[in-house]
């Protein structure tokens, strides 16, 4: 860092081109400069423009939410008829809104499932498909294929297995009888369960991908090491191989946690996220698109979706960026 | 002794070995079950899977689920709103980032570290948390004609593109200043020595080296945002203008009871990813991974 910043192409424009992360303007290197005004200005655009549609589309939204959810507003009467109302929202959210805790179950629900299933079975089948054994690279494409996919068909495409008459499951069953059926996307007890037996068809694969890239560049020497001492094949990916893969472990942690806190589209699909299939995203959706939309309510269950995903957020990016000076 | 010992070794290996490709082979038919079901499912005339049940091989194949929901679901028109948004949407994105990647990765700024997180922080919230304000922010923002027929971003192609752009920008701009930072700095100085500008550094050095990952990051680019289903959703009103992914969901309404129509519909709008997974396989799974490890 400190070899970089001593570089004559290293002569700080002032980094506050978009209105963002706003200092001081740097002219005390001035005399460093080997950058023409026009290259200075160039430098100036390139950053700002994307720093601009960044901070107007993404910072400023994400700064908006926090601030609304501490008012009262429902889109009416512009700007001047925004008044804040302190944590109402929030106890609101807690005390008198039905739907607000089987939505933050549901999302722990959904991360615990793709944590202790998904996840792992993924990684599973990497190591696996590490061995090199023949047709790897077939069984690769099939468990890869449904990651192209978008959610929304992939919604659809289990409809085809679910549905009570029709259904692949039903007939295969023999329940497809009216009074019968098994009604695997409408019981609230089963419906998200059946939803995320299809959002992992969708993660294990992509987990799969991500996992046997990070083995892929593992020293193999390492494990012959392991096996020449002894260690069986369990034991030395236990011991030698995963605590290695460290960074690519916490890299699909994170990809894990922030999948989960996103899901949308699955639900919103099959019942707009109602009926058992309450998700903080659904609720947040629901609001804006229903008949009376309250902007201060919608902005406080945003905020609670926020909160939760900043953590793993921060933790990624420092990690990340760490690594990157190292 | 030891021969002894090391033919049932190779014996077990052996059979481990069989073990493990019976294992991957049920896997993948399962994996593969369920497309393969719905393929199968949308070559079958409605009135004989009623008849036979859903579960059966008697009756007539053919390909009348696919033209009707063609024509009955108007898929040209949606396939068309796609591209609309899709293809500036990709050049857009991997233009403006690349000059940031430029910038942050070849330039040291004192923000080039907190930009950098501003960005990539950016692209890893759930855009439910931005939606509510986004949402208003859409019905005020101008917008010119002929880019908006209504004056704002709402309810415009344009709109769902620049959405697309800020969201995506982050990711990109990650991968490709990891790339660039292995790009020899030799470069840059070589091309300031010979005069060139700053822009032309860019333009005419940095840039065609950085192909390889621009390849990688357009075709995840096109698969993710002809997958997007949530944006057109809320912040279009028109279901006309939905792009196929979000115009879905009204397909559903209009085919009702008919799997047979809903499952052609969905292997319709499955082949453009289908067709990046076959052909694109390696720059799919490049561009994944250039986003998670470091080479």
């Amino acid at each position: 860092m400190t070899d970089r910043a001593a570089r004559p192409g290293s002569a700080t424009p002032p980094a506050d081109a978009g209105g963002v992360a706003s200092s001081r303007p740097t002219p005390r290197k001035k005399h460093y400069s080997m950058l023409s005004r026009g290259d200075k200005l160039t430098l100036w655009l390139m950053a700002g423009i994307p720093t601009l549609i960044v901070s107007v589309f993404i910072l400023l939204p994400t700064a908006a939410s926090i601030v609304l959810s501490f008012t009262s507003w429902n889109g009416i009467g512009g700007l001047g008829a925004i008044k804040f109302i302190g944590l109402k929202n929030y106890t609101d959210l807690v005390n008198i809104y039905q739907p607000f805790f089987p939505a933050l179950t549901h999302n722990l629900i959904w991360l615990a499932f793709f944590l202790l299933i998904a996840t792992p079975l993924g990684m599973f089948f990497a190591v696996l498909l590490d061995k090199n054994i023949r047709g790897t690279r077939i069984y690769q494409s099939a468990l890869y294929m449904p990651v192209v996919l978008s959610l929304a068909i992939i919604g659809f495409i289990w409809q085809l297995i679910y549905a009570p008459e029709q259904g692949l499951l039903n007939n295969l069953l023999g329940r497809t009888a009216q009074g019968n059926q098994i009604s695997w996307l409408g019981d609230p007890g089963l419906n998200l369960w059946a939803i995320l037996v299809a959002a992992s068809w969708r993660q294990v694969g992509y987990v799969m991908v991500l996992y046997l890239a990070g083995l892929k560049s593992f020293d193999p020497v390492l494990r012959e090491a392991a096996s020449i001492d002894g260690a069986s094949e369990v034991q030395s990916f236990f011991r030698v191989v995963f605590p290695v893969m460290r960074p690519i472990n916490i890299v699909i942690l994170v990809i894990t946690v922030i999948e989960s806190l996103r899901a949308f589209d699955l639900a919103f699909i099959t019942n707009k996220g109602l009926n058992g299939l309450e998700l903080l995203s659904t609720l947040v959706t629901n609001n804006i698109l229903g008949e009376t939309s309250r902007i201060g309510f919608g902005s406080a269950i945003a905020v609670v979706l926020l909160v939760i995903s900043v953590g793993p957020i921060i933790f990624y990016l420092f990690r990340a960026l760490r690594e990157e000076n190292q | 002794m030891s021969k002894i010992v090391s033919g049932t070794a190779a014996r077990q290996k052996k059979l481990r070995r069989a073990g493990l490709q019976a294992f991957l082979i049920t896997m993948s038919v399962i994996w593969l079950l369920p497309l393969l079901w719905a393929v199968y499912t949308s070559f079958r005339p409605y009135a004989e899977t009623a008849k036979y049940g859903y579960v059966s091989i008697a009756g007539t194949y053919s390909l009348d689920n696919y033209s009707n929901s063609f024509t009955q679901g108007d898929l040209p028109k949606y396939f068309l709103n796609t591209v609309i948004i899709l293809v500036p949407a990709v050049i857009l994105v991997l233009f403006l980032s690349s000059m940031m990647a430029f910038t942050v990765s070849r330039y040291s700024w004192r923000f080039n570290l907190i930009l950098l997180m501003v960005f990539s922080g950016a692209n890893l919230l759930p855009p439910q948390v931005i939606i509510t304000p986004l949402f208003r922010m859409f019905l005020v923002l101008p917008m010119f004609s002929p880019l908006s027929d209504n004056g704002v971003l709402y309810d415009q192609y344009v709109g769902i593109t620049l959405i697309h752009v800020a969201f995506q920008m982050g990711f990109c701009t990650f991968v490709l200043s990891n790339y660039m930072k292995t790009i020899p700095k030799a470069l840059n100085e070589a091309a300031v020595v010979d005069g060139a500008s700053v822009w032309k550094t860019y333009w005419t050095i940095i840039l065609p080296l950085t192909r390889p990952a621009l390849a990688a990051l357009a075709t995840l680019q096109v698969t993710w945002i002809y997958n997007d289903f949530f944006w057109a959703l809320v912040l279009m009103n028109h279901g006309a203008r939905f792009p196929i992914t979000s115009a879905l969901n009204n397909l559903k309404g209009q085919f009702f009871t008919d799997n047979n129509l809903v499952a052609a519909g969905s292997v319709l709008v499955a082949i453009p990813t289908l067709i990046v997974f076959f052909a694109l396989q390696k720059q799919f799974v490049s561009g994944l991974t250039l986003g998670s490890t470091k080479e």
